[in-house]
């Protein structure tokens, strides 16, 4: 069973956005940067089905610029078989990203896309969805944990309010959530057979798909800040300010 | 234009989520229409008539509807989509799961969380966990929005809309298993007016539950906790409050032990009044709080139980 694992390459998980000052986007110049952390839990969940003999082969693909064969790398690190890259120097779209992958899981004839509920870049939470409708396939998303047997999948979902777990025929697109699992250190043994791994290089024309922007971004602008307030001294100043000033108790 | 909104509920109850999204439907066009998708759910239908505003309901009822499968709700929403120019959804984990599919299927690109609607085609979203705001504008035809609802008033009641009945889509690949719903008296996260948090300061999963739980039952507010307290076991993952876990605006939020983290700041920085008690002064959490108690907790928090009375 091929597992293909969608990979994005976003600003580091501890590095603040800082916008620029003409509101055209968010600066990235000079900004450390990593794979998003929900892909991180995907590749682990892919590798640990390999470790299992569930899946016999796992294909990391990212969507990006050059650089984004590094974010590739660290998963072949992670134990990912090999990679493929559909380069991009422009910003691609959450709908032309699925379509994007929707046809590498056809053309791979992968069984599951194992890819994170969301990037924390622009936190959209939609291209696993819209993957599965495009591709025909059942999902399971915001997965917690997933058994694979028999054709099937049981996933166990994080949904408002507690869990719900789901039976989805394969093949099937599943999005991992932060509970997942926690995804390992690459070792430097890994790290240097990972080098040797092959990652193939594709263009977003090469797949017939159509990435031109469908949204027009205005601006990008800085949230209100909110200023801080007063300190107390005392649990009992706060209970009166509580009551009296903000008239909240 | 004509506007879909998808109700949000469970099955029995019809929640305010959905009066919040009608509100951003209501800055788009004076043609709203509800949809409630679910099984047994002729008071939701009928309570979603009575927001104000309010054109029609359309009750699609089905066993994988009622269970929330998305392939069955986006199917049954694609299916309506031809009389209508934008479909929103409220941003619940729920509305998240199909709202992308519909989209797909409409070949549409989704805006997700919209906070504000600046015009009929133009919406401001958060990006990175709330440290940027994005306004985009889009030229699809049919538009699909996810809305957060903290970022609208509820619409009001007072309207009678007529409920119309239409068949639910069901699903083949998948199949609902069963679900685990936490039970609790205390108010829903997301809709409570005081929420009490507790972070990775508690230390253990029975002093979260010592300190915060008798606190936020004193308060009649719902229990929330900070990422690093449910990853370090201390809280339920159902209770995480931040980017990645719940966003919530109630009218005061009591944050305990908490640090500050951005990602904690992206999903509470809304609520009305912010209160923070932590026992180092230099914590991020006191540059968004309104009242600040720089103390440790294990005294601060007895001391402000007795001062409630």
């Amino acid at each position: 069973m091929k597992v293909l694992v969608p990979v994005k390459r976003v600003i580091d998980y501890n590095v603040k956005a800082r916008v620029k000052p003409d509101q055209s986007g968010v600066d990235l110049a000079n900004v450390k940067m990593s794979m998003n952390p929900f892909c991180e839990i995907a590749v682990e969940e892919a590798v640990r089905l390999k470790e299992k003999g569930v899946a016999t082969e796992v294909i990391a693909v990212s969507v990006g610029p050059t650089q984004a064969q590094e974010t590739i790398r660290t998963a072949l690190a992670m134990g990912a078989d090999r990679g493929i890259l559909i380069q991009s120097d422009t910003d691609v779209e959450p709908l032309a990203v699925a379509k994007l992958l929707a046809a590498v899981a056809k053309e791979e004839g992968a069984e599951v896309v194992l890819m994170g509920k969301q990037a924390i870049d622009g936190d959209n939470n939609a291209v696993g969805q819209m993957l599965s409708q495009l591709l025909g396939w059942p999902q399971a998303t915001f997965a917690s944990k997933v058994e694979i047997a028999g054709g099937k999948a049981v996933v166990t979902r994080e949904v408002d309010g507690g869990l719900q777990v789901l039976e989805v025929a394969l093949p099937a697109v599943i999005t991992a959530d932060l509970r997942l699992n926690e995804p390992r250190y690459a070792s430097l043994p890994n790290i240097m057979k990972a080098k040797k791994k092959e990652i193939a290089v594709k263009a977003t024309g090469d797949y017939g798909v159509d990435v031109a922007p469908r949204l027009k971004v205005l601006k990008v602008s800085e949230p209100p800040k909110r200023t801080a307030g007063v300190k107390v001294e005392t649990a009992a100043d706060l209970v009166s300010k509580l009551k009296t000033e903000a008239g909240v108790l | 234009m004509a506007v879909l909104v998808v109700a949000d509920s469970d099955n029995a109850h019809l929640r305010d989520t959905t009066h919040k999204t009608v509100t951003a439907a209501l800055q788009m066009s004076g043609d709203v229409d509800i949809l409630v998708l679910g099984q047994g759910a002729d008071a939701v239908a009928a309570a979603a008539g009575k927001i104000a505003g309010v054109r029609k309901v359309i009750l699609a009822e089905g066993a994988d509807v009622g269970h929330g499968v998305a392939e069955a709700i986006s199917e049954t929403i694609a299916g309506l989509m031809g009389g209508y120019d934008a479909l929103l959804v409220p941003a619940t984990s729920a509305g998240k799961n199909f709202a992308p599919r519909v989209a797909a299927k409409l070949d549409a690109s989704p805006i997700s969380d919209v906070i504000e609607v600046v015009s009929a085609d133009t919406f401001v979203r958060p990006i990175y966990a709330g440290n940027a705001l994005e306004t985009v504008q889009t030229g699809d035809a049919k538009k699909v929005l996810t809305v957060r609802p903290t970022a609208f008033k509820a619409a009001g009641e007072g309207g009678s809309a007529a409920v119309e009945k239409v068949a639910a889509a069901s699903a083949t690949g998948t199949t609902f298993v069963s679900e685990e719903m936490v039970k609790s008296d205390r108010p829903e996260l997301t809709a409570a007016k005081i929420v009490v948090s507790g972070g990775r300061a508690m230390g253990s999963a029975e002093e979260f539950q010592r300190v915060i739980e008798p606190l936020a039952d004193k308060l009649g507010a719902a229990v929330g906790a900070s990422r690093a307290a449910v990853d370090a076991g201390y809280a339920p993952n159902d209770y995480q409050v931040g980017q990645t876990g719940k966003v919530v605006a109630p009218a005061l939020y009591i944050a305990i032990g908490i640090s500050g983290a951005i990602q904690h700041l992206a999903g509470m920085k809304d609520s009305k009044v912010i209160v923070a008690i932590n026992k180092d002064a230099d914590a991020p959490i006191f540059q968004v709080a309104d009242y600040g108690l720089v103390a440790d907790y294990k005294t601060a928090v007895p001391e402000l139980m007795a001062a409630l009375g």
